[in-house]
């Protein structure tokens, strides 16, 4: 099942690129349908998950080089789940909004989202190493090619940045998967599976150098401050189609990445390297969110507003605790939603004034009223308003991180305090007032399609803010086993030194380090 | 010591001799009319070569030891003949257009073949000249086969200098290690390295190195790779660009272990030196390229590096990356190659860069076989690059060697820059009017093939990654 879901849009896009040039009816609709196809096969995953698991489930193992121990092992688990839902939710949206913006090279176009949408897929599920690589690198030439051919003016320059600085953050990762496989067995019993690689011991001086070039390649796809400069480069200049798919799914593979790898493979130097993500973290909300105010340019503006959102689920998981993780968790999908709707806004904006500057527009809220409603909902999401999913989720983490320290989680709420005041300063510039815009007879409303795009966004933003239930029971067993096992590890470790042996047995693991620290001079 | 001649042992190695004759004289005796079937024929000489191959199969060593037939063997020639094969495929459209299609060069190809065939199997140093030398005299002849062309001229002269050069470097180190050893059996050798590291001896192994490195475009090497692939006519550049790499590398996996195997210390620091400096320079030069066939050049200079990975590692598991990277090499370089010859700018070759903008309009599928090709050179997923690469970051931190691994790692970076660029440019942009997409069938399904193969390899590099897998045993003896 998991590996139809993750080669359906594939399928779609081989039948796609068979399909003669002219027909961008047929190419449009073939492509959406091949999405739905895997959209309905991640709702049939949904509602066959067992939550009450923390294992992976539907796991497929087959040998694919199997003289180095390499498989192709897909699994699914309430963490990949909800990503992989977010993923089958958003790019029937992303195809669907590009019909109306992208003219030329439609079936190229088609073929590189629907590629794109099977390599993010595998890259949520896999269980091996080589293959989530495979899959992970795979995202950046369709995404690159996307920047590149259907951007804005400054394409080349946003494309190449895109792809150059992930490509170097992430070779590095492949240098250290390969390292790991080799220190973490011996000759002959040497494997890729991440299910295994979690239990294997890897010697304590070289942990440190793996966990820094794994996270790296995640922190630089996050993007975790200050790494985040190719960020709003890349998301300005991608058309509206790509800048959802980015901003809603592709940064999640960063923070997916810490979860799984980082967290999963070395919990000891997570748990010490902890104190630095969150302090980069926190960086990153604030300076994220006074950057965002500052922008004139609003696809800007929602750009650095992710760097700041990125910075709460950040914060939300090396919090280390399970209701920060669990809303860190709600939140990618919450900032997949609320982000990827602002992009799809913006879009809508664009294809009408072809300007993205906020100073052209002025009381658009007066000629398009529907549109007002629908910016209205959505900014009110991405600034987490209580019964809107993004309150649900900042609440959780900031609560998590209140319970590992007052001050991270101080600052974090100030944060949240800047994502309202940017947000509705642009609502208030763009919509409101008199109309001031440039030429107001061409912001005509937005029709059914553009409606529709809206719609399945909105619905999921009250469902989660009213009712996240489904989603949190999914996710809980196997975030909390996360969080166990990095605590059980971390104290482990402690154990090792006879010091604080019977020190702090059950605080939080963040402590115990800090602690360790104080003892041993 | 009594000299066993078994001409089985060398069956396919005649056949293709044969077979180099028979064009020659075809052309002669059957003349003008016949020169259509030149092609076919020189096909059918090598895919009886490779039927032989499979026939002859694993035999004790042949004439008294020199020649020696092993599972090693049989893939690397394989190999050789795969590459033939392929650039005579490559070559048919543009010799008839450019009126060159004679017997003398599917000869050459012939001969240039057999001379890797012949490295690849040689178990002494002077097999070892020999095969080298009837590899690169007949590429000498090629690169200025287009007899009315100055740059043609310019590059076989230039490319026959330097690759003297490094031919006399070679003998000559192969007259230093007789002199340590006593013998120019490799065996032989590797007993007197065995007894440790003499000047002679450690003279003896640079100079043989430099030969090598030389046929192998490595840096410090390099200088004529580009000069010589820009000047050379297409179809012998990409010919040049994998068959020269066969034999090279062929020779260095059969020269270092057996006969140099007690000092795998010292050159693998040598090789792994050269790697880095190759991967560096190879890279870095690329990126400023405007010339198609300059940046192929350096692609395979900075290839060449990579492949050294593998030897450097000096670890079984390097050498039969290597071997893998080999392959994989052989069909996305030939691949790029085919594409630059399906076009043309005013009958001339549509070399440069700028030529292929917004050529995806007009081609689409070429477009996308470029950019397969591209992706795979680059390294990266899902295609036989991405794999191959994998496979000698692999036995490079196996070996310990994280800095070889390092550097690899962030040139492969720098190289996506300039790889991608080029299926960029032919996705976007306008359509250049002068440029012409030819029919040539051969080509096309030249680009068909090697497009299937770098993606399959890419997919299910099983299969191949356990047919190279003999040439671990090479490493494993020592």
């Amino acid at each position: 099942m998991l590996s139809w879901l993750i080669f359906a849009p594939m399928i779609g896009a081989a039948l796609v690129a068979a399909l003669p040039r002219g027909r961008v009816f047929a190419v449009r609709w073939l492509g959406l349908l091949a999405s739905l196809a895997a959209l309905y096969l991640a709702v049939r995953l949904f509602q066959t998950f067992d939550p009450a698991a923390s294992a992976m489930q539907f796991v497929i193992r087959r040998p694919w080089v199997p003289l180095l121990g390499i498989q192709y092992a897909v699994g699914v688990d309430g963490i990949s789940l909800l990503l992989v839902m977010l993923t089958a939710v958003i790019f029937p949206i992303a195809l669907l909004s590009s019909w109306g913006s992208i003219e030329e090279k439609v079936k190229e176009f088609t073929v590189a989202m629907l590629i794109l949408e099977t390599a993010v897929l595998g890259t949520f599920l896999s269980l091996d190493l080589v293959l989530f690589y495979v899959f992970w690198e795979a995202v950046l030439i369709p995404m690159y090619f996307l920047i590149g051919i259907w951007g804005g003016p400054n394409r080349t320059y946003a494309a190449n940045k895109f792809i150059l600085y992930t490509m170097a953050a992430s070779v590095l990762m492949l240098v250290a998967i390969i390292a790991l496989y080799l220190a973490a067995a011996p000759a002959g019993e040497r494997t890729f599976d991440l299910l295994r690689l979690q239990e294997a011991a890897v010697p304590a001086t070289l942990a440190p150098w793996l966990f820094a070039a794994f996270t790296l390649a995640f922190a630089v796809k996050v993007p975790v401050w200050p790494l985040h400069t190719w960020l709003p480069d890349a998301h300005v200049e991608a058309p509206t189609a790509g800048s959802v798919v980015l901003a809603a799914i592709l940064l999640k593979m960063g923070t997916y990445g810490f979860l799984r790898f980082s967290l999963g493979l070395f919990p000891e130097v997570a748990v010490a390297a902890a104190p630095l993500l969150l302090v980069l973290a926190v960086i990153g909300i604030i300076y994220g969110g006074i950057v965002s105010w500052a922008q004139p340019d609003l696809k800007r503006l929602v750009a650095f507003s992710s760097v700041s959102h990125l910075g709460f689920v950040t914060l939300g998981i090396f919090a280390l605790t399970t209701e920060a993780m669990q809303g860190a968790l709600l939140q990618m999908v919450n900032h997949g939603i609320s982000t990827g709707g602002l992009f799809l806004i913006v879009g809508v904006l664009y294809d009408r004034l072809h300007s993205r500057e906020i100073k052209d527009y002025g009381g658009v809220a007066a000629l398009m009223p529907r549109f007002a409603v629908i910016f209205t909902i959505v900014m009110l999401s991405s600034a987490a308003l209580p019964s809107t999913n993004g309150f649900v989720g900042e609440f959780l983490i900031l609560l998590g991180t209140f319970r590992r320290s007052v001050v991270f989680a101080a600052l974090a709420a100030m944060g949240a305090i800047l994502s309202v005041i940017y947000l509705l300063w642009a609502y208030q510039q763009v919509m409101q007032g008199p109309v001031t815009a440039k030429t107001p007879a061409r912001l005509v409303e937005v029709g059914w399609r553009e409606t529709l795009l809206f719609v399945p966004l909105i619905g999921l933003i009250f469902w989660i803010g009213l009712y996240p239930s489904p989603l949190l029971r999914r996710s809980e067993a196997s975030v909390r086993a996360v969080v166990e096992r990095v605590e059980r590890r971390a104290q482990a470790q402690v154990k090792h030194r006879p010091m604080v042996a019977d020190a702090h047995v059950d605080v939080a693991p963040r402590q115990t380090t800090t602690t360790r620290r104080k003892v041993t001079p | 010591m009594t000299v066993t001649v078994d001409l089985r042992a060398v069956l396919p190695e005649i056949i293709v001799a044969s077979a180099a004759m028979v064009v020659l004289l075809w052309d002669v005796l059957v003349g003008h009319r016949g020169r259509r079937a030149l092609a076919p024929l020189t096909i059918l000489g090598l895919v009886a070569a490779s039927v032989a191959l499979v026939r002859v199969g694993v035999r004790p060593p042949a004439f008294g030891g020199m020649y020696v037939r092993d599972a090693a063997t049989q893939v690397l020639q394989m190999i050789a003949l795969l590459a033939a094969v392929l650039a005579t495929v490559l070559s048919l459209d543009y010799l008839r257009r450019s009126e060159l299609e004679r017997g003398e060069y599917y000869a050459l190809m012939l001969s240039a073949c057999l001379g890797a065939m012949v490295m690849a199997a040689s178990a002494d140093l002077i097999v070892l000249f020999l095969g080298l030398e009837t590899l690169s005299i007949p590429l000498y002849v090629l690169a200025a086969f287009r007899r009315g062309n100055v740059r043609s001229q310019e590059a076989g002269m230039k490319y026959f200098l330097l690759g003297s050069f490094s031919t006399a470097f070679f003998l000559y180190g192969v007259a230093l290690l007789y002199g340590a050893s006593g013998s120019t059996g490799l065996a032989a050798l590797g007993r007197a390295a065995a007894a440790g590291l003499t000047p002679l001896l450690g003279i003896g192994i640079a100079l043989l190195t430099i030969g090598l490195a030389f046929k192998a475009a490595l840096v410090p090497f390099h200088a004529w790779a580009p000069d010589v692939y820009e000047g050379a006519p297409l179809p012998v550049t990409a010919y040049m660009a994998v068959i020269a790499k066969v034999g090279a590398f062929a020779a260095v996996l059969r020269a270092f272990p057996l006969g140099l195997g007690a000092l795998t210390e010292q050159w693998t620091v040598l090789l792994a030196a050269l790697s880095i400096a190759t991967m560096v320079l190879g890279n870095l030069v690329a990126l400023m390229q405007r010339s198609m066939k300059r940046l192929l050049a350096y692609s395979s200079i900075a290839h060449a590096g990579y492949l050294l990975i593998g030897m450097a590692a000096g670890t079984p598991d390097g050498a039969w990356a290597m071997t893998f990277y080999l392959v994989v090499y052989l069909f996305m370089t030939l691949g790029a190659f085919a594409v630059v010859l399906l076009l043309e700018r005013g009958g001339e070759e549509a070399d440069q860069i700028e030529d292929y903008v917004g050529l995806g309009a007009r081609a689409p599928w070429l477009a996308a076989a470029m950019a397969v090709f591209m992706i795979s050179l680059a390294g990266l997923p899902p295609t036989a690059g991405f794999i191959g690469k994998f496979y000698l970051f692999n036995a490079a931190l196996g070996a310990g060697q994280v800095a070889v691994a390092l550097v690899a790692a962030l040139t492969t970076v720098v190289s996506v820059y300039y790889y991608l660029r080029v299926p960029y440019l032919m996705f976007t942009g306008k359509d250049q009017a002068g440029v012409r997409v030819l029919p040539a069938p051969g080509v096309r399904f030249a680009i068909i093939t090697a497009a299937v193969v770098v993606i399959l390899l890419g997919v299910l590099p099983g299969p191949l990654t356990d047919a190279v897998q003999p040439l671990a045993a090479l490493l494993r003896g020592k």
